[in-house]
């Protein structure tokens, strides 16, 4: 996989992720490109009840959150961590890439919105954009870049 | 069924095989379900509600759909291994989800419901009001089957009846 310039945050610590996904399939292909974006995988949930439980354990830089999971959905779920951590950055991805479910993700907190299948270029965008929307920094680090 | 309807589905299920197997897809069938429709490899299915409501089945001949868990986890999958009907899941989770976007961008609403692996050889006939098609793409590890069956809610349905006239 394309290795990026590597995202760090303020302190140089490797930027931590929460993906939450109901598929392994998804959790996977996600967590190999936040190690190809120099981030380190902070915890996982396959459901959005895990999701609130895992964010208040690890405590993440970023939760990448999927829309349409059993028990709890991802919208749902963003509003409750927000709720909880008004300071949480999440960014939704999902297949279902319709405006209102767009709107209503944004409207309960989520920063930003990836349609699946995910390109490792747009999402590296979108979390370099999400973290320096909140004072962290992305310095180029020790990643071997091909940008 | 209108082909306005399934073309998202058709363009959806293109874009995302190319993206996954790397390779293109062409249309080699396409035929509308006589009995119920019976499975021909690792299949899934994902039902949606709404204005438009009914269910897809994606289904894939067993090297085809390794191929696809294979470009997902970034390692080869063997088309024995169970994690492949995960692969079909999620193919068929992203095939539909960008298809209803599609769909939803042109006024109909749905909610999509997560994807489960079909594990019966053959599936419940389509309802009365509905209309299956099934489109066959041939890849080069094999044939990707799609068997969309939906329907106009009831609602829907009257408001895009005849109007009757005193």
């Amino acid at each position: 996989m394309k290795q990026f310039e590597a995202l760090t945050r303020k302190d140089s610590q490797p930027v931590r992720y929460l993906i939450v996904d109901d598929s392994v399939f998804a959790r996977k292909s996600l967590a190999k490109m936040i190690e190809s974006f120099g981030g380190s995988l902070a915890g996982e949930a396959g459901d959005g009840c895990t999701a609130i439980t895992e964010y208040a354990r690890t405590k993440p830089d970023i939760v990448l959150m999927d829309i349409t999971m059993p028990q709890m959905e991802g919208i749902e779920a963003v509003e409750r961590i927000v709720q909880e951590h008004p300071e949480a950055r999440v960014v939704m991805v999902s297949s279902v890439g319709y405006q209102d479910n767009i709107l209503a993700a944004l409207q309960k907190g989520a920063r930003h919105f990836v349609q699946k299948p995910v390109k490792p270029d747009a999402l590296y965008e979108i979390i370099r954009y999400v973290l320096n929307d909140d004072s962290v920094t992305a310095p180029v680090g020790a990643g071997e870049s091909s940008r | 069924m209108k082909m306005d309807l399934i073309q998202p589905f058709i363009g959806s299920l293109d874009t995302v095989l190319a993206e996954m197997m790397k390779a293109p897809a062409t249309i080699a069938d396409l035929a509308m379900e006589e009995d119920g429709y019976r499975r021909k490899g690792v299949a899934a299915v994902v039902t949606f509600k709404g204005q438009i409501e009914g269910r897809i089945v994606l289904d894939m001949d067993p090297q085809a759909a390794a191929k696809v868990a294979s470009c997902l986890a970034g390692a080869e999958v063997d088309a024995a291994e169970p994690i492949v009907s995960e692969a079909v899941c999620e193919l068929a989770n992203m095939v539909i989800g960008n298809a209803v976007t599609q769909l939803n961008d042109r006024g109909f609403q749905f909610k999509v419901f997560p994807p489960s692996v079909l594990t019966e050889e053959q599936c419940a006939k389509a309802g009365q009001d509905s209309e299956a098609t099934i489109l066959c793409f041939e890849t080069a590890s094999g044939n990707v089957y799609l068997n969309v069956a939906m329907h106009y809610h009831a609602r829907r349905s009257r408001e895009r009846g005849p109007v009757a006239v005193a």
